[in-house]
């Protein structure tokens, strides 16, 4: 079983109706006893780093997360989700995240050049790192597109990083550390590659 | 690098796609849920429902409609049409809607887009701007282009940016409809003075109108029609594939 992590940010009508569409029941939770039974963890997200931080930790759903990671169940980030993963984010202060991922999440700002505009928002295209692509984006193919919308991005997460989009400057696109995994664009807005994306963490053994 | 979009126009009354629809393999013509996942297959790159209902029975079935849609067609999609409050805003995103677009709405209430915005993000909040020429000037027009609002068409985009629209679609009431291309005078203008993405509307009449869009104004982000693909004078593959051949970025 699925678990969609609720903690109040976010639509996640569409996260939903895409998991169905790849034949998968996902229940939307955020009852800790369900997110330990679960097999896998989807940590959705839009809006303000420090306000969904805040409600993870108010919740005590980041305790829940960090030590079902801890256990190896799987999880993947998606956009905030995803930046809620690191360390910790400069998004109009300095907030702390989950942590299970090193590296931090700063503004595209001085970053991308001046004439880029900002939130970064559209169709880009994935490029694997030293053209290596990681099992999560196997049904990827180098260049295809998915969509992206946000004004920060991660860095220092070398390591972790499985796909960059280039918009004036390598931004991160996609992230894994063993079975802690994350993707700054919307795979449920991104069409079939967007599912292809999806039906690989879900069906996959990571 | 980010491609340019390309996004079909659909507008929804009681139910049904208005204006006739000319396509072979779609069962239903006039079921925007079919033409949706038509267009979506096709490569459209995001699709705009407009809601030009009157009635609370048409509303209904507007958000009965976009929730099917919304569970079959996995691109970016726009609702416009009767956003007047938070709760229209709260009612489209329930049902699936990923950005919301004002126009009259915020032009009686521009504190719309401020609240909209902190409640659900800049770039969950379209500013849709119906433009026409008078006296030398870009004049806003509310209600379908049906009212010169008197107010300065730049100045009132730049005021909706500042209140934290994320995006703005340009509609030119003087190109609308004479399929004659995009009004690049008035896109080059708005793009002047925003930073945000700029959505091109009104006067598209065949492929090359894109092409020469996008190769004029590189600060225009999506072009956006209704007729010409409803129509199928421009197929999208098509359009796409003439695009690239002209060295223009597209998914």
């Amino acid at each position: 079983m699925i678990a969609v992590i609720d903690y109040g940010v976010g639509n996640l009508f569409s996260l939903c109706r895409s998991l169905e569409a790849i034949g998968q029941e996902p229940v939307v939770t955020g009852d800790p006893a369900v997110l330990r039974q679960a097999d896998k963890l989807i940590l959705p997200g839009v809006g303000a780093f420090q306000d969904a931080a805040d409600k993870l930790r108010a919740s005590g759903l980041d305790q829940v997360i960090k030590e079902e990671v801890a256990k190896g169940k799987p999880i993947l980030g998606i956009c905030l989700g995803m930046q809620l993963l690191f360390e910790e984010s400069h998004e109009f202060g300095v907030w702390q995240g989950l942590g299970l991922i090193p590296g931090k999440v700063v503004t595209m700002e001085g970053v991308v050049p001046a004439d880029y505009k900002i939130p970064h928002i559209g169709w880009n295209g994935l490029h694997f790192p030293q053209g290596v692509r990681h099992p999560l984006l196997g049904s990827v193919e180098e260049g295809e597109c998915v969509y992206f919308v946000h004004s920060f991005y991660a860095t220092d997460c070398d390591e972790a990083v499985i796909a960059t989009t280039e918009y004036g400057a390598e931004l991160t696109a996609a992230v894994a550390k063993g079975s802690v995994m994350g993707c700054q664009f919307h795979p449920e807005k991104s069409g079939p590659v967007g599912l292809g994306i999806l039906k690989t963490f879900c069906e996959g053994t990571w | 690098m980010i491609t340019k979009r390309i996004i079909p126009c659909l507008d929804v009354r009681d139910g049904r796609v208005v204006k006739g629809v000319n396509f072979e393999g779609l069962n239903d013509v006039s079921s925007p849920i079919e033409l949706a996942d038509y267009y979506s297959r096709c490569g459209a790159d995001e699709l705009v429902f407009y809601d030009i209902t009157a009635s609370a029975e048409g509303r209904a079935l507007f958000t009965e409609i976009l929730k099917e849609t919304a569970s079959r067609v996995f691109i970016p999609l726009t609702v416009g049409g009767g956003i007047n409050t938070l709760e229209d805003f709260d009612r489209v995103l329930k049902c699936g809607a990923d950005k919301v677009s004002v126009n009259s709405g915020a032009i009686r209430n521009p504190d719309l887009i401020r609240e909209a915005a902190l409640r659900y993000g800049s770039q969950c909040v379209v500013l849709s701007a119906d433009v026409k020429r008078v006296d030398g000037q870009f004049r806003v027009f509310a209600r379908g282009g049906r009212d010169d609002t008197g107010m300065e068409a730049i100045a009132w985009i730049k005021r909706c940016v500042d209140l934290g629209a994320g995006e703005i679609v340009v509609n030119s009431i003087d190109t609308d409809g004479v399929k004659g291309g995009f009004d690049l005078e008035m896109l080059q203008a708005v793009c002047d003075v925003v930073k945000v993405p700029v959505i091109a509307s009104g006067g598209a009449g065949k492929k090359e109108d894109f092409t020469e869009l996008f190769r004029t104004i590189p600060g225009v982000d999506a072009g956006l029609a209704a007729s010409i693909f409803h129509f199928g004078e421009v197929a999208i593959p098509d359009l796409k594939a003439d695009l690239r051949k002209n060295g223009i970025l597209v998914r």
